[in-house]
């Protein structure tokens, strides 16, 4: 018995060097091990779900873009002038990086979460709920900044990017995804059943339709405008936007502390509600 | 280890678990708090195999899982390899490895692949993993199933994969939870050939049942739980001999005649149990006794004599069966 004592096995060795930290209880710094599990599980089951993302924003993009575009002309926002594309095509990228991420981290978290019992398995190992969390919102973000490489590959070919700083949409769309993956995993949570997931949906095409995607907001009275600036899309959309026609200022800066601030929110959510969940 | 341990009834330096007045309720909305576990003392030595023993929602899952560091207990004391659950989780969880009693296997990923990952959250190297994983699919019989998706197993495949899984982080305490529930008994034998195994490697096994074969099998000791308390303890034989006696006479007189038989057989056996389909009677001379019987001319429509069982002593300490039939 004093053998057993004194043996320990390189996963206990691997615990013992964490034993100490401050945050040794919710993370064992290995949030990456989630995304090797979830690029091994890609092979399988979810390639298409990834795959509709690419294809759905360029296709808006083909339809509205220079369908409808075609009959609109060029848009201006006082300064600019550009084509009704690319207007669009920034917000598309936008809203492509908020679906994938709401979509990982809302039905395949709540199916890993309460069908495949996959977090359940991860918290019985030496994991903790925050390397869980940054994982499946790490997973997210990869998501996010695929799509946004392949559409911002699409949309060169179309012509639509004029600056440099487009290259800057990719970390963009992946703090989008961050953002949205934190909140939507927090969410998703909280839920006990699949019908409380389809009306966190049902907000998703109000959201897509009226922030600013398709057109400046300033169509909107003002008492609506400030509503609409405060919803995550319509930061997300002006964000693009102004990394898209090469408008660097505050602005932009306040954008990005909008969605460092609800992604850490988000985060810290999450991490709290798989705590309770599994480990209480 | 970091905590001193009063010297246990057991005698073990450093037991693998040790609990004083473990305690968990919960809260619910109808009825209140509820005791799942009513102050329990355990203690569990290296290399043992301990069972709990008990009906389902006498409190074993909950202890399974307050072990497992998955759950806080309300009150009491808790210590595991020599760490508190409530501060060294993640610690404690590298000691252990798991077999839940609803499979929690990756359906996304193969067989192999189950075993890799699981390994990999411990943290534990790719290097070390290939080869340690190739002994585990041969440890489950599963090598010809190794690149095969887990929803193509059978019951008994997946339990064994879930086995093998838990297995790779090298446990010094392996906790199984029901671990032969709902397999058919083909794969039941199987599946404790290979804990058979494991125990000889030294490995402390800590396993929840309700079968009463299980239990006889697999345990060196093992307690009985009921209504979230312990109530009774020791060897399989010490407990049988304890609390059931040597040999059971089962006899059924149908539904109607039971209840009139019984006065009859007054003298008969050291204790009867009048269960609604059949007669218990507890006694040193089963044979002798059914003679007996017959000889007082009371035929019943079916008798049998038999060892006493684990099944036995529960029916005494908690009058109720174990299975519901």
């Amino acid at each position: 018995m004093i053998l057993q004592a004194l043996t320990s096995t390189t996963a206990v060795a691997i615990a013992q060097r964490r034993a100490g930290l401050a945050d040794a209880g919710i993370r064992s710094g290995r949030a990456r091990m989630l995304l090797l599990r979830n690029t091994l599980a890609l092979r399988t089951s979810n390639a298409l779900a990834f795959l509709t993302g690419f294809v759905e924003p360029v296709l808006f993009l083909v339809a509205f873009g220079y369908g409808v575009g075609a009959l609109i002309g060029d848009v201006s926002d006082g300064e600019q002038s550009v084509s009704y594309a690319a207007f669009i095509a920034p917000a598309l990228l936008a809203a492509s990086a908020m679906n994938g991420a709401i979509y990982d981290s809302t039905f395949n978290v709540y199916f890993k979460m309460h069908f495949q019992r996959v977090y359940q398995a991860m918290m019985s190992t030496s994991l903790g709920p925050l390397d869980v969390a940054l994982g499946e919102i790490g997973w997210a973000m990869i998501r996010g900044a695929s799509y946004a490489v392949g559409f911002l590959v699409v949309a060169t070919l179309f012509g639509l990017t004029t600056t440099w700083w487009s290259l800057l949409l990719i970390p963009a769309a992946m703090l989008i995804a961050f953002a949205f993956a934190a909140i939507g995993m927090s969410l998703t949570s909280l839920m006990t059943s699949f019908q409380q997931l389809n009306w966190l949906q049902f907000w998703m095409l109000p959201l897509f339709l009226f922030s600013g995607t398709f057109y400046p907001i300033t169509a909107y009275p003002d008492w609506l405008q400030v509503i609409v600036q405060a919803t995550p899309l319509w930061q997300g959309i002006a964000m693009t936007r102004s990394l898209a026609f090469g408008v660097i200022d505050m602005a932009l800066m306040g954008h990005v502390l909008y969605f460092m601030v609800i992604g850490a929110l988000g985060l810290l959510a999450t991490t709290r509600r798989l705590n309770a969940l599994f480990l209480r | 280890m970091d905590v001193a341990f009063p010297p246990g009834r057991h005698g073990w330096l450093c037991p693998v678990i040790w609990a004083r007045d473990l305690t968990k309720s919960y809260a619910t909305k109808t009825s209140g708090d509820v005791l799942a576990v009513d102050s329990i003392d355990l203690e569990v030595g290296p290399g043992e195999s301990f069972g709990i023993l008990g009906a389902n929602g006498a409190g074993k899952s909950t202890t399974m899982r307050m072990i497992g560091a998955t759950l806080q207990r309300t009150s009491g004391e808790l210590t595991i390899l020599g760490h508190d659950p409530q501060h060294e989780g993640p610690l404690i969880r590298a000691h252990l490895g798991v077999v839940p009693q609803q499979d929690t296997l990756d359906t996304d990923l193969t067989v192999r692949e189950n075993i890799y990952v699981y390994g990999r959250y411990f943290g534990l190297s790719r290097a070390e993993l290939q080869p340690r994983v190739d002994d585990l699919l041969d440890f489950a019989q599963l090598q010809d199933k190794r690149d095969a998706k887990v929803d193509s197993l059978s019951g008994g495949m997946k339990r064994r994969l879930t086995i093998a899984r838990s297995l790779v982080n090298e446990p010094s305490l392996l906790l199984l939870d029901e671990p032969t529930t709902g397999l058919d008994p083909q794969a039941r034998h199987l599946l404790w050939d290979r804990l058979f195994r494991l125990r000889e490697t030294g490995v402390t096994l800590v396993l929840t049942t309700h079968y009463m074969d299980e239990a006889e099998q697999l345990c060196e000791r093992l307690v009985v739980m009921d209504a979230g308390r312990i109530v009774a303890e020791g060897s399989p034989a010490h407990l049988i001999r304890t609390h059931a006696g040597r040999e059971v006479v089962e006899v059924r007189f149908g539904a109607q005649r039971s209840n009139e038989v019984v006065p009859h057989l007054a003298g008969i056996g050291q204790r009867t149990e009048v269960l609604p389909d059949r007669i218990l009677l507890y006694t040193e001379a089963g044979e002798a006794d059914l003679h007996e019987i017959v000889a007082r001319g009371l035929t019943p429509t079916t008798a049998l004599v038999r060892r006493a069982s684990l099944e036995d002593v529960f029916l005494r300490l908690t009058g109720r069966t174990l299975v519901d039939e």
